[in-house]
C-alpha cells in the first residue's frame, strides 16, 4: 500500500500536475485572456501590501530560481565543478533560509489582509485565498524543514531529492523508488509544490506565465494600431468598391512602434 | 510626414453651466458595472479645488506623464522601462480606491420594508465595497461642488501656483469655473508608455487610445502614468479602463454621449490632421511654456493642398479631409487660438482643449477706474486671475490666455453693437486681430453653436478593412459578455483564421 501512495504522489502526480499546468494554461490563455490578470488588490488597500508584496515576490523568485537550479541540475556537474555536497547544501540553506522568511513575511502579511480587511476579504474568490493559504502553508514547510536539514550535512538527502527530480524530467520510471525513505516534511513539501503547479492554471497565479520582460525590449515607448493588414497598401482611390473575401480578416491589426517618444 | 486624423474635443469651459449632464449620461452608459462604481469616464470639476482623484494635478505624487532630461529625451516620470519593472509587485505611485471616493449606495429598500416607527426610516449609505454601513461619507465624486469644503482644503489646488491665493479664500474675492474632464487621448499617451503588457494603443485611424481588455494584465501602472488620473483600475476585473471616446458612437458619425447630451453645447467634436514624425520633438521642448506653442506646430493645415494630397497619398480617406477643412477644432484652435491643452507641461500632447471662461469684473468700483472700450474691460480685471488659467492650459503662460479672452470679449462687443445698435464696428475685431467675417463665424459657432456646427465627424470606413462575412454574428462592444469570451488572437499573436460558427446556416 504505501508503495503504491508513493508511486502514486512522486511517480504519477507528478506528471499530471505538470501537465494539468502546461495544458490547462494554454487552453485558459487561448480561450479566455479577459480572465489571465495579476488581480492586484492594491487599488482597495495600499496597507500591508507595499512591505508585503515587495518581500514576497522577491523571496518567492529567488527560492523559484533557487529550486529550479538545485533541483534539476544534475549533481554530477556540481561534482565535476568542484562543489562539495555539503557545501550545496549549506549554500541552499542559507540562502533559501533567508528567502524562505522574506517570502513567510511577505505572505504573512498578504494572507493577513485578505483575511481580515473586509474589502479585500469580500473581492476575493475562493481561488484567491485557497492560493494564498496555501502558498503560506509551503512557505511554512520549506522554512521549517531547514531545522530537519541541519541535522545532517552531509547533503546525502538533497542529493536523493535531486535525484529525483532528475528522474521525472528523464522520465525515469525509477524515481519514485527514491523517496521512499525520505523524511516525511519533504515528501509534504514536494505534494504540497505539485499541487500548486495543479491549481495554477484555474487561479491567478496565471499571471506569473505573463511576467512582461519583454517590455523592456519594446521598442521606444507608443504603440499605435491599425486596422488595416501590415503591408498592404492603404491606397483605395476614391469611389472604387472593394473586392468581396479577399485577404481581409475579421479585427485585422496591425501593431507597430509608434511616432512619439 | 506622416499625416494621421485623430477625432479630438473643444469644450467651452465659458458656457459650461455645471449640470453634470455629461457625466451622468457617461456613467450610464459605460460605468455603472460592478468594479468601477467610482470611475466617472467623465466628471466635471469645481475649480479652483484639489479634484477627482484628490490632488490629481500633484504630479510630484503621483509621477504622471513625462519629465525631460538633461540630454534632451523624455522618459516617462515614474521611470524608464527597468523602473517601471522595478514597482511591479507593488506600485508606490498608485492612487488608493479613498483618494477617488468609496463608493455607496442607499438602503432604499428599508424606507419601504420598514414596520411602524417612533422615528421616520432613513436609508443608511453602504459600501459597495464591503456591504457594511458607512457611518459617515467623507468624499464622493464631486464633494467640491460650487465650492463645497473649507478654502484651506480647495487652496491646495495646483494652479494656483504663482497667485497670491491667501485673498481668494475671502468671500469677496472669491471666484469658481467649472472643469468638465475625460481621458485626453493624448499624441503622446504617458499611460500607453507605462503599459509593461502593451494593452493600450492609439489608433491610427482616429487617434482614440484604448485599452485592450484581452492582452491588460493588471499590473496598474497607468493608472500612475497618466498625469490626468483617467485611467481607472476595475477592482473586480482586474483589468484597467478608460474613456473610449465612445468609439461605437465615433465611428458611425455621432458625436460622443457626453457631447450629444451636454446641455449648455459646450462640446466641439472635429478632425485635426497631425504630423506624427513631429510629435517626439514637440514633446521635448525645453521649456514647458513652449509646449504650448509646440504642439500647434504638429498639427497640419487641412487647407493646404500639399498637405491634402499628401494625405490622400497616404490613405486618409476624402470625407475625413473634407471634414478636416470644416473642424471647428482647428478654427478655435488654429484661426482664432482661443483653445488651450489641459496641462501641457505633462508633455503628454493632450487632444481634449479648453477655451478660458470669462468672469465678471472683479468689482463695480474697480471697473469704473479702468478704462472699457465698448464695454471691453481689461482681462486682468476679470474675476479669475489669469495667472490661474494660464497655469490650468498653457503652463503658466498668461499671453495667449489673455489674448483668448480679449478675442471672446471682442465677439460680445461686436455682437452687441451689431445687434443692439445696430452698426458694424470694424474697429472691434480689428483691435484684437481678428476680421469681420471671423468674429462673426466665431458667433456662429461659439453663441449659437448649431448642432451641424459643433459636430463634424466623418464615418470610419470599416467596410474597406474588415470582412463582414466573418464579423456577422459577433458583438462589436463588449465587456466579456457578449463577446463569447473567445479571445481575438491565436496562441501567437496572430488573427484567428478558423471561421466562426455561424449563426445561421442557410445554404446560399
Amino acid at each position: 500500500m504505501s508503495e503504491f501512495l508513493n508511486q502514486l504522489a512522486f511517480g504519477w502526480f507528478p506528471y499530471f500536475a505538470i501537465t494539468v499546468l502546461i495544458v490547462g494554461s494554454i487552453f485558459r490563455f487561448d480561450a479566455d485572456q479577459y480572465s489571465w490578470r495579476s488581480q492586484s488588490s492594491q487599488f482597495l488597500r495600499r496597507r500591508q501590501m507595499m512591505i508585503g508584496s515587495n518581500l514576497f515576490h522577491m523571496g518567492v523568485l529567488i527560492l523559484f530560481v533557487g529550486h529550479f537550479i538545485g533541483l534539476l541540475t544534475p549533481i554530477g556537474v556540481f561534482d565535476a565543478v568542484g562543489v562539495t555536497h555539503s557545501f550545496k547544501q549549506i549554500t541552499a540553506m542559507v540562502v533559501g533560509g533567508i528567502a524562505g522568511l522574506m517570502a513567510l513575511v511577505g505572505s504573512s502579511l498578504l494572507l493577513h489582509r485578505r483575511l481580515f480587511d473586509p474589502r479585500i476579504r469580500r473581492s476575493s474568490s475562493i481561488g484567491d485565498i485557497a492560493v494564498l493559504v496555501l502558498l503560506w502553508l509551503q512557505l511554512v514547510l520549506g522554512v521549517l524543514s531547514i531545522w530537519w536539514t541541519a541535522q545532517h550535512l552531509d547533503g546525502e538527502e538533497m542529493v536523493r531529492l535531486m535525484g529525483w527530480a532528475n528522474a521525472i524530467v528523464v522520465f525515469d520510471a525509477a524515481a519514485p523508488a527514491q523517496l521512499q525513505d525520505t523524511f516525511w516534511i519533504y515528501k509534504l513539501h514536494i505534494i504540497l509544490g505539485l499541487i500548486l503547479f495543479l491549481i495554477t492554471p484555474f487561479t491567478r497565479l496565471v499571471h506569473i506565465w505573463s511576467v512582461p520582460i519583454w517590455f523592456l525590449l519594446r521598442p521606444g515607448y507608443q504603440i499605435v494600431r491599425s486596422r488595416h493588414p501590415l503591408g498592404k497598401s492603404r491606397n483605395i482611390p476614391a469611389g472604387t468598391s472593394l473586392p468581396a473575401g479577399g485577404q481581409t480578416m475579421a479585427r485585422q491589426t496591425s501593431e507597430s512602434g509608434g511616432s512619439g517618444a | 510626414m506622416k499625416i494621421r486624423a485623430q477625432i479630438s474635443m473643444v469644450l467651452n469651459l465659458d458656457k459650461c453651466i455645471g449640470c453634470h449632464t455629461c457625466s451622468i449620461t457617461c456613467k450610464n452608459v459605460w460605468t455603472n458595472r460592478e468594479g468601477v462604481e467610482y470611475v466617472w469616464f467623465n466628471n466635471v470639476e469645481t475649480k479652483p479645488g484639489i479634484g477627482y482623484p484628490k490632488d490629481w494635478e500633484n504630479q510630484d505624487r503621483w509621477q504622471g506623464g513625462w519629465v525631460r532630461k538633461k540630454n534632451g529625451r523624455i522618459i516617462p516620470r515614474q521611470g524608464s522601462k527597468w523602473r517601471i519593472l522595478a514597482k511591479i509587485f507593488a506600485n508606490p505611485h498608485l492612487p488608493e480606491i479613498d483618494d477617488f471616493y468609496e463608493p455607496y449606495t442607499f438602503e432604499y429598500e428599508w424606507l419601504q420594508k420598514a414596520p411602524e416607527l417612533q422615528a421616520q426610516p432613513s436609508a443608511k449609505p453602504r459600501s459597495l465595497l464591503t456591504g457594511e454601513v458607512i457611518n459617515k461619507i467623507e468624499w464622493s465624486g464631486n464633494w467640491e461642488d460650487m465650492l463645497g469644503g473649507e478654502f484651506s482644503s480647495r487652496g491646495r489646488d495646483y494652479n494656483f501656483e504663482g497667485v497670491e491665493k491667501e485673498i481668494y479664500g475671502q468671500f469677496e474675492e472669491t471666484f469658481m469655473m467649472y472643469l468638465p474632464r475625460l481621458c485626453e487621448h493624448c499624441l503622446n499617451p504617458s499611460c500607453l508608455a507605462s503599459c509593461p503588457s502593451g494593452a493600450i494603443y492609439k489608433r491610427e485611424e482616429d487617434g482614440i487610445v484604448l485599452i485592450d481588455q484581452e492582452k491588460c494584465r493588471g499590473w496598474r501602472m497607468c493608472v500612475s502614468g497618466c498625469p490626468y488620473k483617467k485611467i481607472y483600475y476595475n477592482w473586480s476585473t482586474g483589468k484597467s479602463e478608460k474613456c473610449i471616446f465612445c468609439y461605437p458612437r465615433i465611428e458611425t458619425g455621432q458625436p460622443t454621449v457626453c457631447s450629444e447630451t451636454c446641455v449648455g453645447r459646450i462640446r466641439y467634436l472635429g478632425v485635426v490632421l497631425y504630423d506624427a514624425d513631429k510629435i517626439e520633438a514637440a514633446a521635448s521642448v525645453e521649456d514647458p511654456k513652449d509646449l504650448y506653442p509646440a504642439q500647434l506646430g504638429v498639427f497640419l493645415d487641412p487647407h493646404d493642398p500639399e498637405v491634402q494630397a499628401e494625405a490622400r497619398a497616404q490613405g486618409i480617406p476624402d470625407q475625413w479631409i473634407e471634414a478636416a477643412v470644416r473642424s471647428p477644432i482647428w478654427k478655435m484652435a488654429m484661426d482664432w487660438k482661443i483653445a488651450f491643452p489641459l496641462h501641457p507641461e505633462y508633455r503628454t500632447l493632450p487632444m481634449v482643449w479648453y477655451v478660458p471662461p470669462l468672469s465678471p469684473i472683479q468689482s463695480a468700483h474697480e471697473a469704473g477706474k479702468i478704462s472699457a472700450k465698448d464695454g471691453m474691460p481689461d482681462v486682468r480685471s476679470l474675476r479669475i486671475p489669469l495667472r490661474y488659467l494660464a497655469n490650468l492650459l498653457t503652463a503658466g503662460d498668461e499671453a495667449p490666455v489673455a489674448s483668448a479672452l480679449e478675442r471672446m470679449l471682442a465677439m460680445r462687443a461686436y455682437m452687441r453693437a451689431k445687434s443692439v445698435e445696430g452698426r458694424i464696428d470694424q474697429s472691434i475685431p480689428e483691435r484684437v486681430g481678428l476680421t469681420q467675417p471671423m468674429i462673426e463665424d466665431m458667433y456662429k459657432t461659439m453663441a449659437l453653436a448649431a448642432y451641424e456646427d459643433r459636430y463634424v465627424i466623418p464615418t470610419t470606413h470599416r467596410e474597406i478593412e474588415e470582412d463582414a462575412y466573418e464579423l456577422r454574428g459577433s458583438a462589436g462592444f463588449g465587456f466579456h459578455e457578449g463577446s463569447g469570451g473567445a479571445s481575438k488572437t491565436n496562441l501567437f499573436g496572430g488573427t484567428k483564421r478558423t471561421p466562426k460558427k455561424p449563426y445561421m446556416d442557410v445554404p446560399t
